[in-house]
């Protein structure tokens, strides 16, 4: 039973890594530790007063020593800097080719939506070996999303979105705590990430489809809260820029600058048009900030990101069923790193 | 050795030279300041000492049976302010260092004795206010204070206690500026720099700390305070603002304030391990610059505690590496020690035991500080109990530790008894194995992805709770060991054998005087004429190595 091991479960592309350099850095401390653990104790030992009145020769000290001792350590943390530096830009790498999940947290409890509309609270089915990229907001406090099994973890925080993104690699039921304290129920955020074979996940999908999907949802509300009068009806813009195609895409602003339209930007720009107006228009637009949730953001980020159709490589619609691409085989991910 | 003038003990000391609560609470004499200062220290630690007891029972069991999540919310909290605000940051400096850097230093008093007693009061007043807090409802958000749940969300009691440290902070300021003068211009003729003992290095180290440090977090807590009040939006993303400003601001301060708990400690273990073995300190120039070199690079790794805060990824790069690069002053001490031991003549009394107990625990605690500033690591450690363990052994195993130590070195002079060698020794064996098994399984237990902060835990995974058990165990043997000093200490103020003015025979300018010292320190101003630690003669000296002999320093 895995529960009695005083180690955690490994089971994503990563956390192997991850442990590698964990064991790497248990070996530095055990030498350092045991190094001077013995030469104390022999010095005491050996070294212990044996008379009352003796006084010892001093001695100076010796600039070869102190060399020596500064710079072996430095060169050994220098060694464990790069490779942790290396691991940590694998973790945070934007993943590519992942199946998108939409994560809310709010106190205290995690919402989940899929792609495909699929809701679930304190629980996240996904399939094993797809890399899953984590789209992140809260409505209140700082949480933080935190899976030990795939030794990762990232804070949400107020006033944008984060993400992390893991490939797992073991069928099973992971637990998933909330890392940043949030308040009363803080220990009680927590839940299962549920790992499942492609096909298995599949038939967990269309078990539990009914919901419309975070992009109609966002379509839906691109209607009702009146973006059609100045975006148009199929987004080819108007008083408004178009924003068909507009996710991913380089805008330039009316100060000449220009920032890649990512979904932070489009949040900005939607609770706060004025920060930053693409070149061309006037700040015409009213903020929505404090009028739509942060699922509801969501959801119409995700419609725009579905405008942009040149972007095959989301699966936003379903998920490749079981057609495991080369791409989404276990070891592609840490490889890819370079 | 040097030959010293040592006066017959004067019939009056600075302990009864004048009787009364009165003589007391006015007095200037840094010596009854520091006892001030023991006496209220003491106090908090012991408050901090019962919310650690409740929180180490409380995990015994996965679910939350002893108390409600909202009260261990308050719990840890108060366990974190307290210790940290009020024991940990005081402790060393302002109980030690107060009596002792006028007395190494040839001095008859701190440069500025009534600012002295004033922080004294002003840490008295945020420590009313603070009690105040928690007496009428407590605070819940954590010791670190993260908006925008401090500032908007929790329904507990930020401001009163935001007040109360802030209050706080001018306290440190205060002792801070009051050494950095004294040190500056006090010392007694012929005390160089270079002749100055370790311990009044480090806390010249921590004083610039202090002073250039704690107006930081005195302005974010104000920051918080008003955003509580007025909502005025520094902090909140609606209103333009950022949360994670606040955890910039926070531990710009707060990462250097550990070097404000760990600093002194270090010059009392310097301190302890060149007079117990009877040797000058191995690289002396060394240890005394790391700690200058610690107090620089401590202000420039505060982003380590934001790897996973949505920091960029290249600042964490950066704080990363210097994060590594602070790590090597404490390596160059650590390995100064050991060597001082090199052909010593090393005595197994009370305070040498805590001193080796102390390179032991903070070995460890600095190493496992370099899990948490590779940044590959930190994501799955950070906010585990793999860093309540890391900060604990070097909060606890090395600053407490240190702290007991100097205090049983020192309290000979300062309550002019010795305390009972046997209970002393038993009782450090004791503190050492209750702390490394109330630790220790808690670096495991972070490693598995037990997050701290949490009030219950899934039932389903055993080896936690066989992990917190352990550690609560080790708790109880921890607490046990910490309350026999408490109660010889006491006890020996009245019972214990008389000291003599330098029971420990050793040459440094505190136990050239009486024990306890007379109000004025030294009957007549000392003169120095030799190093720190100078048991023999500088002509007896043996050069390692196979380097050609330096000359032996500016003196």
């Amino acid at each position: 039973m895995q529960s009695w091991l005083p180690f955690p479960e490994s089971a994503s592309t990563l956390s192997g890594e991850v442990d590698a350099l964990y064991f790497y850095l248990c070996g530095v401390t055990a030498f350092f530790t045991l190094l001077i653990y013995a030469v104390v104790i022999y010095f005491v030992i050996r070294y212990r007063r044996r008379n009352p009145s003796e006084i010892p020769r001093p001695i100076e000290g010796s600039m070869k020593l102190e060399t020596l001792w500064s710079v072996i350590p430095l060169l050994i943390a220098m060694t464990i800097f790069v490779w942790g530096t290396r691991v940590y830009f694998a973790q945070f790498r934007p993943a590519k080719n992942a199946l998108e999940v939409y994560v809310v947290g709010k106190q205290w409890m995690w919402k989940f939506q899929h792609a495909t509309g699929q809701r679930e609270i304190n629980e996240l089915h996904v399939p094993v070996g797809q890399r899953v990229k984590l789209i992140m907001a809260t409505e209140d406090v700082i949480h933080d999303v935190y899976i030990p099994a795939f030794r990762i973890k990232n804070d949400v925080v107020p006033g944008k979105y984060t993400t992390e993104w893991f490939e797992a690699t073991k069928p099973g039921r992971y637990n998933f705590f909330c890392a940043e304290y949030c308040g009363m129920n803080h220990s009680g955020m927590r839940g299962y990430i549920i790992v499942m074979e492609p096909t298995e996940y599949e038939n967990w999908l269309t078990g539990n489809a009914g919901g419309a999907s975070p992009a109609a949802a966002g379509r839906g509300l691109y209607e009702s809260l009146g973006c059609v009068s100045c975006h148009g009806a199929n987004a080819e813009g108007g008083r408004g820029p178009a924003l068909m195609g507009v996710y991913g895409s380089k805008a330039v602003l009316n100060g000449g600058q220009s920032v890649t339209a990512d979904e932070g930007y489009l949040r900005e720009s939607i609770l706060n048009p004025q920060a930053k107006v693409v070149t061309g228009f006037g700040p015409i637009m009213p903020a929505f900030q404090g009028q739509i949730s942060e699922e509801q953001l969501l959801q119409v980020v995700a419609y725009l990101k579905s405008l942009s159709t040149a972007k095959p490589e989301t699966p936003t619609a379903k998920p490749p069923p079981a057609s495991s691409q080369p791409s989404a085989t276990p070891k592609a991910s840490p490889s890819s790193r370079r | 050795m040097e030959e010293f003038e040592i006066p017959k003990p004067p019939r009056t000391n600075y302990l009864n030279a004048e009787f009364g609560l009165k003589s007391w609470l006015l007095t200037k004499d840094h010596k009854r300041i520091g006892l001030l200062y023991l006496g209220a220290v003491s106090f908090f630690f012991f408050i901090g000492s019962i919310y650690a007891m409740m929180i180490r029972l409380e995990l015994l069991t996965p679910q939350g049976d002893l108390m409600q999540s909202s009260t261990y919310n308050k719990t840890f909290t108060q366990h974190g302010i307290i210790m940290v605000f009020f024991f940990l940051i005081p402790s060393i400096p302002a109980t030690l260092g107060n009596f002792l850097i006028p007395m190494m230093i040839g001095a008859k008093d701190l440069a500025f004795p009534r600012l002295n007693l004033l922080s004294w009061y002003i840490y008295m007043i945020a420590g009313v206010i603070t009690i105040y807090a928690l007496l009428a409802g407590g605070v819940d958000t954590g010791w670190t204070f993260y908006v925008p749940y401090s500032t908007t969300f929790s329904n507990s009691y930020v401001i009163a206690t935001g007040v109360g440290i802030f209050i706080n902070g001018f306290s440190s300021i205060l002792t801070g500026l009051n050494f950095i003068v004294t040190i500056h211009t006090m010392r007694a003729p012929g005390m160089t720099w270079y002749r100055l003992p370790l311990f009044v290095w480090s806390h010249y180290a921590t004083s610039l700390i202090m002073v250039l440090g704690t107006p930081v977090v005195a302005i974010t807590l104000l920051l918080v305070v008003l955003e509580r009040l007025a909502h005025i939006g520094i902090f909140d993303p609606a209103a333009g603002g950022d949360p994670v400003l606040f955890q910039h601001l926070f531990w710009f301060y707060s990462h250097p304030a550990v070097y404000i708990m760990v600093l002194p400690a270090m010059g009392v273990v310097s301190e302890l391990i060149a007079n117990f073995s009877r040797k000058n300190i191995f690289g002396y120039k060394f240890v005394a610059y790391s700690s200058l070199a610690i107090a620089v690079l401590g202000f420039l790794v505060w982003g380590h505690h934001l790897f996973v805060a949505s920091q960029s990824v290249y600042a964490g790069m950066i704080f990363s590496f210097l994060s590594f690069a602070v790590a090597i002053p404490s390596a160059i001490k650590t390995f100064n020690w050991t060597a001082t031991l090199y052909k010593g003549s090393i005595s197994y009394d009370t305070p040498m035991l805590y001193a080796l107990g102390f390179i032991g625990l903070f070995t460890i605690g600095g190493m496992t500080g370099l899990f948490l500033a590779s940044l590959g690591t930190d994501v799955h450690v950070s906010d585990t109990y793999f860093i309540v363990a890391h900060f604990h052994y070097i909060m606890v195993g090395g600053t407490l530790l240190a702290y007991l130590g100097g205090l049983h070195y020192w309290w000979p002079k300062i309550s002019g008894r010795m305390y009972p060698e046997g209970w002393a020794r038993f009782s450090a064996l004791v503190v050492f194995v209750g702390f490394n098994l109330t630790f220790s399984p808690q670096f495991i237990l972070g490693y598995m992805g037990m997050p701290r902060r949490y009030h219950t835990y899934p039932a389903e995974l055993v080896s936690w709770q066989v992990l917190h058990v352990l550690s609560t165990a080790g708790a109880s043997i921890l607490g046990f060991g910490l309350l026999i000093p408490m109660i010889y200490l006491v006890w020996s103020m009245r019972y214990g054998r008389i000291a003599e003015a330098n029971p420990w025979n050793l040459p440094g300018l505190e136990w050239q005087t009486a024990s306890p010292p007379p109000t004025e320190n030294f009957l007549v101003t000392p003169i120095v004429t030799h190093e720190a630690y100078e048991f023999a003669p500088p002509e007896h000296k043996e050069v390692v190595g196979k380097f050609e002999r330096q000359q032996p320093a500016e003196t």
